[in-house]
Protein backbone atom coordinates (compact mmCIF):
# COMPACT_ATOMS: atom_id res chain seq x y z
CA UNK A 1 0.00 0.00 0.00
CA UNK A 2 2.15 2.66 0.64
CA UNK A 3 5.90 1.96 -0.31
CA UNK A 4 9.06 3.39 -0.43
CA UNK A 5 10.44 5.36 -2.92
CA UNK A 6 7.16 5.71 -5.25
CA UNK A 7 7.43 8.99 -7.35
CA UNK A 8 4.55 11.53 -6.56
CA UNK A 9 3.10 10.89 -10.21
CA UNK A 10 2.45 6.97 -9.34
CA UNK A 11 1.24 8.03 -6.00
CA UNK A 12 -1.43 10.18 -7.25
CA UNK A 13 -2.63 7.40 -10.06
CA UNK A 14 -2.91 5.17 -7.34
CA UNK A 15 -5.04 7.64 -5.63
CA UNK A 16 -7.39 7.82 -8.04
CA UNK A 17 -7.57 4.19 -8.85
CA UNK A 18 -8.41 3.62 -5.24
CA UNK A 19 -11.06 6.91 -4.94
CA UNK A 20 -13.12 5.32 -8.44
CA UNK A 21 -13.10 1.73 -7.03
CA UNK A 22 -14.55 3.51 -3.63
CA UNK A 23 -17.18 5.38 -5.54
CA UNK A 24 -18.29 2.87 -7.72
CA UNK A 25 -19.28 0.56 -4.81
CA UNK A 26 -20.37 3.17 -2.48
CA UNK A 27 -24.03 2.69 -1.88
CA UNK A 28 -25.94 6.01 -2.30
CA UNK A 29 -29.92 6.78 -2.37
CA UNK A 30 -31.98 7.04 -5.18
CA UNK A 31 -33.84 9.54 -4.03
CA UNK A 32 -34.64 13.14 -4.09
CA UNK A 33 -33.04 15.77 -1.75
CA UNK A 34 -35.76 16.15 0.61
CA UNK A 35 -36.72 19.79 1.18
CA UNK A 36 -36.02 21.04 4.68
CA UNK A 37 -39.99 21.82 6.31
CA UNK A 38 -41.19 23.30 9.72
CA UNK A 39 -37.57 24.92 10.23
CA UNK A 40 -39.69 27.82 12.21
CA UNK A 41 -41.01 25.25 15.11
CA UNK A 42 -38.41 24.17 17.73
CA UNK A 43 -38.58 21.18 20.04
CA UNK A 44 -37.30 21.56 23.31
CA UNK A 45 -37.83 19.12 26.43
CA UNK A 46 -37.16 21.96 28.87
CA UNK A 47 -39.31 23.94 31.09
CA UNK A 48 -36.91 27.08 31.47
CA UNK A 49 -37.95 28.72 28.15
CA UNK A 50 -41.31 28.07 28.31
CA UNK A 51 -42.40 29.14 31.77
CA UNK A 52 -39.44 32.03 32.70
CA UNK A 53 -38.60 29.80 36.16
CA UNK A 54 -36.16 31.96 38.09
CA UNK A 55 -32.78 30.60 39.57
CA UNK A 56 -32.91 27.63 42.43
CA UNK A 57 -30.86 28.64 44.94
CA UNK A 58 -33.13 31.58 47.06
CA UNK A 59 -31.58 32.99 50.52
CA UNK A 60 -34.78 35.33 52.50
CA UNK A 61 -34.25 37.67 55.27
CA UNK A 62 -30.02 37.78 54.77
CA UNK A 63 -29.40 34.68 56.11
CA UNK A 64 -26.87 34.16 53.09
CA UNK A 65 -25.68 37.36 51.46
CA UNK A 66 -24.03 35.61 48.59
CA UNK A 67 -26.77 33.97 47.42
CA UNK A 68 -28.93 36.87 47.66
CA UNK A 69 -26.93 38.74 45.55
CA UNK A 70 -26.94 35.97 43.11
CA UNK A 71 -30.72 36.30 43.08
CA UNK A 72 -30.43 39.60 42.08
CA UNK A 73 -28.26 39.02 39.44
CA UNK A 74 -29.34 36.18 37.60
CA UNK A 75 -32.98 36.89 38.20
CA UNK A 76 -32.61 40.49 36.59
CA UNK A 77 -30.64 38.59 34.12
CA UNK A 78 -33.62 37.47 31.92
CA UNK A 79 -35.95 40.50 32.64
CA UNK A 80 -33.01 42.95 30.97
CA UNK A 81 -30.95 41.29 28.20
CA UNK A 82 -27.99 43.26 29.14
CA UNK A 83 -25.96 42.58 32.02
CA UNK A 84 -25.21 45.63 34.08
CA UNK A 85 -21.97 45.71 34.60
CA UNK A 86 -20.71 47.71 37.65
CA UNK A 87 -21.13 51.32 37.05
CA UNK A 88 -19.57 52.31 40.56
CA UNK A 89 -16.67 50.28 41.93
CA UNK A 90 -16.48 50.88 45.69
CA UNK A 91 -13.78 52.03 46.03
CA UNK A 92 -11.10 51.05 48.86
CA UNK A 93 -9.32 53.82 49.32
CA UNK A 94 -11.50 57.55 49.28
CA UNK A 95 -11.14 59.98 46.51
CA UNK A 96 -9.59 62.66 49.09
CA UNK A 97 -7.29 60.20 50.47
CA UNK A 98 -5.97 59.21 46.91
CA UNK A 99 -5.40 62.79 46.14
CA UNK A 100 -3.46 63.28 49.13
CA UNK A 101 -0.98 60.46 48.85
CA UNK A 102 -0.56 61.06 45.08
CA UNK A 103 0.43 64.97 45.93
CA UNK A 104 3.11 63.81 48.04
CA UNK A 105 3.96 60.63 46.02
CA UNK A 106 4.93 62.65 43.06
CA UNK A 107 7.26 65.10 45.17
CA UNK A 108 9.06 61.91 46.57
CA UNK A 109 9.59 60.24 43.29
CA UNK A 110 10.45 63.35 41.17
CA UNK A 111 12.90 64.22 43.90
CA UNK A 112 14.17 60.60 42.40
CA UNK A 113 15.24 62.12 39.02
CA UNK A 114 16.88 64.77 39.99
CA UNK A 115 20.21 63.19 41.10
CA UNK A 116 20.43 61.13 38.12
CA UNK A 117 21.54 62.59 34.64
CA UNK A 118 19.07 64.14 32.03
CA UNK A 119 18.28 62.32 29.82
CA UNK A 120 16.69 64.51 27.25
CA UNK A 121 19.10 67.22 27.94
CA UNK A 122 21.59 64.44 26.22
CA UNK A 123 19.45 63.76 23.41
CA UNK A 124 18.88 67.54 22.65
CA UNK A 125 22.47 68.18 22.16
CA UNK A 126 22.97 65.22 20.00
CA UNK A 127 20.67 66.62 17.73
CA UNK A 128 21.44 70.07 17.95
CA UNK A 129 25.28 70.05 16.94
CA UNK A 130 25.86 66.03 15.56
CA UNK A 131 28.55 67.37 13.34
CA UNK A 132 30.32 69.01 16.67
CA UNK A 133 30.10 66.26 18.91
CA UNK A 134 30.14 62.87 16.58
CA UNK A 135 34.02 63.92 15.93
CA UNK A 136 35.08 64.94 19.07
CA UNK A 137 33.37 61.95 20.56
CA UNK A 138 35.31 60.16 18.16
CA UNK A 139 38.33 61.68 18.65
CA UNK A 140 37.88 60.70 22.30
CA UNK A 141 36.93 57.04 22.10
CA UNK A 142 39.73 56.26 19.35
CA UNK A 143 43.38 54.76 20.71
CA UNK A 144 45.57 57.82 21.07
CA UNK A 145 48.99 56.52 19.70
CA UNK A 146 51.61 57.44 22.29
CA UNK A 147 54.20 60.42 20.80
CA UNK A 148 57.20 58.96 20.62
CA UNK B 1 -63.90 19.77 26.40
CA UNK B 2 -64.47 18.43 22.77
CA UNK B 3 -62.81 14.83 22.39
CA UNK B 4 -61.71 15.57 18.80
CA UNK B 5 -58.61 14.12 17.78
CA UNK B 6 -57.69 16.86 15.70
CA UNK B 7 -58.32 20.65 16.80
CA UNK B 8 -56.78 23.81 16.07
CA UNK B 9 -54.15 24.51 18.85
CA UNK B 10 -55.59 28.00 20.05
CA UNK B 11 -58.83 26.18 20.74
CA UNK B 12 -57.21 23.93 23.31
CA UNK B 13 -55.23 26.19 25.47
CA UNK B 14 -55.98 26.08 28.65
CA UNK B 15 -57.83 22.52 28.45
CA UNK B 16 -56.94 18.93 28.94
CA UNK B 17 -54.98 17.15 26.02
CA UNK B 18 -54.37 13.59 25.89
CA UNK B 19 -51.13 11.93 24.01
CA UNK B 20 -51.75 11.27 20.45
CA UNK B 21 -54.02 14.56 19.67
CA UNK B 22 -52.80 16.44 17.27
CA UNK B 23 -52.76 20.26 17.61
CA UNK B 24 -53.34 21.98 14.47
CA UNK B 25 -51.72 25.27 13.64
CA UNK B 26 -53.04 27.86 11.70
CA UNK B 27 -52.68 27.47 8.28
CA UNK B 28 -49.61 28.78 6.63
CA UNK B 29 -48.93 30.00 2.95
CA UNK B 30 -46.80 27.80 0.50
CA UNK B 31 -43.56 27.04 1.76
CA UNK B 32 -41.50 28.79 -0.99
CA UNK B 33 -43.54 31.79 -0.79
CA UNK B 34 -42.82 32.63 2.76
CA UNK B 35 -39.22 31.83 2.50
CA UNK B 36 -39.38 34.34 0.26
CA UNK B 37 -41.70 36.82 1.93
CA UNK B 38 -39.79 36.62 5.36
CA UNK B 39 -36.56 38.37 4.79
CA UNK B 40 -38.77 41.01 3.66
CA UNK B 41 -41.69 41.75 6.13
CA UNK B 42 -41.00 40.51 9.80
CA UNK B 43 -42.33 36.95 10.39
CA UNK B 44 -46.12 37.19 12.16
CA UNK B 45 -45.31 33.98 13.89
CA UNK B 46 -41.24 33.93 14.12
CA UNK B 47 -39.81 30.92 15.35
CA UNK B 48 -42.76 28.11 17.47
CA UNK B 49 -41.13 27.02 20.01
CA UNK B 50 -42.47 23.32 20.88
CA UNK B 51 -42.42 22.93 24.55
CA UNK B 52 -42.93 19.38 26.77
CA UNK B 53 -45.30 17.32 26.29
CA UNK B 54 -45.46 17.78 22.66
CA UNK B 55 -43.70 16.88 18.82
CA UNK B 56 -43.46 17.88 15.99
CA UNK B 57 -45.63 16.11 13.15
CA UNK B 58 -46.24 16.62 9.58
CA UNK B 59 -49.80 18.30 10.55
CA UNK B 60 -49.16 20.23 13.59
CA UNK B 61 -47.91 19.12 17.06
CA UNK B 62 -48.76 15.87 18.41
CA UNK B 63 -49.35 15.63 22.01
CA UNK B 64 -47.09 13.07 24.08
CA UNK B 65 -48.05 13.82 27.57
CA UNK B 66 -51.76 13.94 29.49
CA UNK B 67 -52.05 17.65 30.93
CA UNK B 68 -53.28 21.08 30.05
CA UNK B 69 -52.08 22.73 27.24
CA UNK B 70 -49.95 26.18 27.86
CA UNK B 71 -49.30 28.79 25.35
CA UNK B 72 -47.63 32.09 25.89
CA UNK B 73 -48.02 34.32 23.44
CA UNK B 74 -45.14 36.04 21.19
CA UNK B 75 -43.55 38.80 23.10
CA UNK B 76 -39.75 40.33 22.84
CA UNK B 77 -37.26 39.06 25.34
CA UNK B 78 -35.85 35.87 25.80
CA UNK B 79 -37.58 33.47 23.56
CA UNK B 80 -39.02 35.44 20.10
CA UNK B 81 -42.37 33.74 18.70
CA UNK B 82 -44.93 31.44 20.74
CA UNK B 83 -44.36 28.80 22.51
CA UNK B 84 -46.93 25.89 23.48
CA UNK B 85 -46.78 22.70 25.96
CA UNK B 86 -48.09 20.64 28.23
CA UNK B 87 -48.43 21.33 31.89
CA UNK B 88 -48.69 17.56 33.37
CA UNK B 89 -47.57 16.29 36.88
CA UNK B 90 -45.20 13.88 37.41
CA UNK B 91 -42.88 12.72 40.22
CA UNK B 92 -40.44 11.04 38.57
CA UNK B 93 -37.96 13.06 37.00
CA UNK B 94 -36.23 12.79 33.70
CA UNK B 95 -32.58 14.58 32.27
CA UNK B 96 -33.44 17.62 30.60
CA UNK B 97 -30.49 19.37 28.78
CA UNK B 98 -29.66 23.06 30.88
CA UNK B 99 -31.70 21.60 34.13
CA UNK B 100 -30.44 22.80 37.56
CA UNK B 101 -30.69 19.80 39.47
CA UNK B 102 -29.43 18.33 43.45
CA UNK B 103 -27.73 15.34 43.50
CA UNK B 104 -26.37 13.06 45.90
CA UNK B 105 -22.73 11.99 45.42
CA UNK B 106 -22.98 8.31 45.37
CA UNK B 107 -19.29 7.06 44.34
CA UNK B 108 -16.39 8.65 43.77
CA UNK B 109 -14.55 6.63 40.64
CA UNK B 110 -11.26 8.17 39.65
CA UNK B 111 -11.43 11.25 38.06
CA UNK B 112 -15.14 11.13 38.09
CA UNK B 113 -18.29 11.79 40.68
CA UNK B 114 -21.57 9.37 40.14
CA UNK B 115 -24.34 11.51 41.37
CA UNK B 116 -27.85 10.46 42.04
CA UNK B 117 -30.15 12.57 40.32
CA UNK B 118 -33.72 10.64 40.68
CA UNK B 119 -33.39 9.80 37.49
CA UNK B 120 -33.25 6.06 35.67
CA UNK B 121 -29.15 6.23 35.23
CA UNK B 122 -26.75 8.16 38.20
CA UNK B 123 -24.77 10.70 36.55
CA UNK B 124 -21.49 11.93 36.37
CA UNK B 125 -19.28 14.75 37.25
CA UNK B 126 -15.57 15.45 36.42
CA UNK B 127 -13.61 17.01 39.13
CA UNK B 128 -12.48 19.54 36.86
CA UNK B 129 -15.90 20.79 36.06
CA UNK B 130 -15.94 23.34 39.48
CA UNK B 131 -15.23 27.02 39.68
CA UNK B 132 -11.25 27.37 39.89
CA UNK B 133 -10.51 23.45 39.73
CA UNK B 134 -7.21 21.63 38.41
CA UNK B 135 -5.34 18.84 38.47
CA UNK B 136 -3.59 20.05 41.61
CA UNK B 137 -6.48 21.80 43.02
CA UNK B 138 -9.13 19.01 43.08
CA UNK B 139 -12.32 20.36 45.04
CA UNK B 140 -13.50 18.61 48.56
CA UNK B 141 -16.23 16.28 47.62
CA UNK B 142 -16.79 13.62 49.72
CA UNK B 143 -19.89 10.61 49.50
CA UNK B 144 -23.23 11.85 50.78
CA UNK B 145 -22.59 15.29 49.75
CA UNK B 146 -25.37 17.58 48.19
CA UNK B 147 -23.84 19.45 44.84
CA UNK B 148 -25.98 21.92 42.68
CA UNK B 149 -25.16 21.50 39.10
CA UNK B 150 -26.59 21.49 35.71
CA UNK B 151 -26.84 19.19 32.93
CA UNK B 152 -24.71 19.64 30.26
CA UNK B 153 -25.58 16.16 28.58
CA UNK B 154 -28.76 15.00 29.01
CA UNK B 155 -30.60 11.96 26.29
CA UNK B 156 -31.92 8.99 26.45
CA UNK B 157 -28.67 7.48 24.94
CA UNK B 158 -26.28 8.44 27.21
CA UNK B 159 -25.34 8.62 30.49
CA UNK B 160 -26.42 12.09 31.97
CA UNK B 161 -23.62 14.38 32.34
CA UNK B 162 -23.34 17.26 34.90
CA UNK B 163 -20.96 20.21 35.60
CA UNK B 164 -21.15 22.54 38.11
CA UNK B 165 -20.12 25.72 36.02
CA UNK B 166 -21.73 27.67 33.23
CA UNK B 167 -20.37 28.36 30.03
CA UNK B 168 -18.25 31.23 30.85
CA UNK B 169 -16.17 29.28 33.28
CA UNK B 170 -18.15 30.54 36.44
CA UNK B 171 -19.74 28.75 39.29
CA UNK B 172 -22.84 30.99 39.58
CA UNK B 173 -24.27 29.88 42.66
CA UNK B 174 -23.80 25.91 41.80
CA UNK B 175 -21.50 23.48 43.50
CA UNK B 176 -21.19 21.96 46.54
CA UNK B 177 -24.55 23.11 48.98
CA UNK B 178 -22.93 23.77 52.40
CA UNK B 179 -23.46 21.78 55.58
CA UNK B 180 -26.66 21.22 57.63
CA UNK B 181 -30.05 22.26 56.44
CA UNK B 182 -32.77 19.36 55.11
CA UNK B 183 -33.27 17.52 51.90
CA UNK B 184 -36.35 15.81 50.64
CA UNK B 185 -38.54 15.16 47.82
CA UNK B 186 -41.55 16.84 46.29
CA UNK B 187 -43.62 16.09 42.61
CA UNK B 188 -42.60 18.27 40.06
CA UNK B 189 -45.19 20.24 39.46
CA UNK B 190 -44.86 21.78 42.40
CA UNK B 191 -41.22 22.90 41.88
CA UNK B 192 -42.40 24.57 38.73
CA UNK B 193 -45.09 26.58 40.92
CA UNK B 194 -42.44 27.68 42.91
CA UNK B 195 -39.96 28.75 40.44
CA UNK B 196 -42.77 30.53 38.80
CA UNK B 197 -41.99 34.56 38.67
CA UNK B 198 -44.21 35.41 41.53
CA UNK B 199 -45.21 32.30 43.35
CA UNK B 200 -47.21 33.49 46.68
CA UNK B 201 -45.83 30.25 48.09
CA UNK B 202 -41.97 31.65 48.11
CA UNK B 203 -43.10 35.46 49.23
CA UNK B 204 -45.19 34.22 52.67
CA UNK B 205 -42.55 32.12 54.00
CA UNK B 206 -40.14 35.08 53.04
CA UNK B 207 -41.75 36.86 55.65
CA UNK B 208 -41.67 34.45 58.44
CA UNK B 209 -38.17 33.91 59.39
CA UNK B 210 -34.63 33.87 57.70
CA UNK B 211 -33.87 30.81 55.39
CA UNK B 212 -31.69 29.82 52.41
CA UNK B 213 -33.51 27.40 49.59
CA UNK B 214 -32.05 24.99 46.81
CA UNK B 215 -34.97 24.17 44.60
CA UNK B 216 -33.67 21.55 42.16
CA UNK B 217 -35.74 20.57 38.60
CA UNK B 218 -35.72 16.71 39.98
CA UNK B 219 -38.02 17.23 42.71
CA UNK B 220 -35.67 18.03 45.26
CA UNK B 221 -35.82 20.93 47.71
CA UNK B 222 -33.08 21.63 50.06
CA UNK B 223 -34.15 24.14 52.90
CA UNK B 224 -31.97 25.61 56.47
CA UNK B 225 -32.61 28.15 58.58
CA UNK B 226 -31.52 28.98 62.23
CA UNK B 227 -32.81 26.30 64.28
CA UNK B 228 -34.38 22.52 63.53
CA UNK B 229 -37.69 23.50 63.95
CA UNK B 230 -38.04 26.41 61.94
CA UNK B 231 -36.36 24.12 59.66
CA UNK B 232 -38.76 21.43 60.08
CA UNK B 233 -42.08 23.87 59.85
CA UNK B 234 -40.86 25.32 56.14
CA UNK B 235 -40.48 21.51 55.26
CA UNK B 236 -44.04 21.11 56.05
CA UNK B 237 -45.54 23.97 54.90
CA UNK B 238 -43.87 23.55 51.64
CA UNK B 239 -45.08 19.97 51.11
CA UNK B 240 -48.22 20.78 52.44
CA UNK B 241 -48.58 23.63 50.15
CA UNK B 242 -49.20 21.02 46.97
CA UNK B 243 -52.97 20.43 48.36
CA UNK B 244 -53.42 23.43 50.22
CA UNK B 245 -55.72 26.29 49.26
CA UNK B 246 -54.45 29.97 49.38
CA UNK B 247 -56.93 30.21 52.23
CA UNK B 248 -55.62 27.10 54.06
CA UNK B 249 -52.25 28.37 53.59
CA UNK B 250 -52.65 31.83 54.75
CA UNK B 251 -53.89 30.57 57.59
CA UNK B 252 -51.34 28.19 58.75
CA UNK B 253 -48.86 31.12 58.34
CA UNK B 254 -51.14 33.01 60.49
CA UNK B 255 -50.87 30.84 63.31
CA UNK B 256 -47.11 30.25 63.02
CA UNK B 257 -46.38 33.87 63.05
CA UNK B 258 -48.73 34.32 65.71
CA UNK B 259 -46.72 31.97 68.07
Amino acid sequence: FMQRGLDSQTKKQLEEEEKKIISEEHWYLDLPDLKEKESFIIEERSFMPCEDLLYGRMSFKGFNPEVEKLMVQMNSKWKEEEIEVDDKMEADVSDEEMARRYETLVGTIGKKFLRKRDHRVLQDEDEDGNSNTRPSKKAKKKFLKPQD
Amino acid sequence: CACAAMAAAEACVGQVVLPGDVLLLPAHPDEDGERLRLGTAAAPRGRLLCGPGLRRCAAGLLVTKCGLLRHRPAGGGAAAGGAYWVDSQQKRYVPVKGDHVIGIVTAKAGDVFKLDVGGSEQASLSYLAFEGATKRNRPNVQVGDLIYGQFLVANKDMEPEMVCIDSSGRSSGMGIIGQDGFLFKVSLGLIRKLLAPKCEIIQELSQLYPFELVLGMNGRIWVKAKTVQQTLIIVNILEASEYMTAVQRKQALAKLSGN
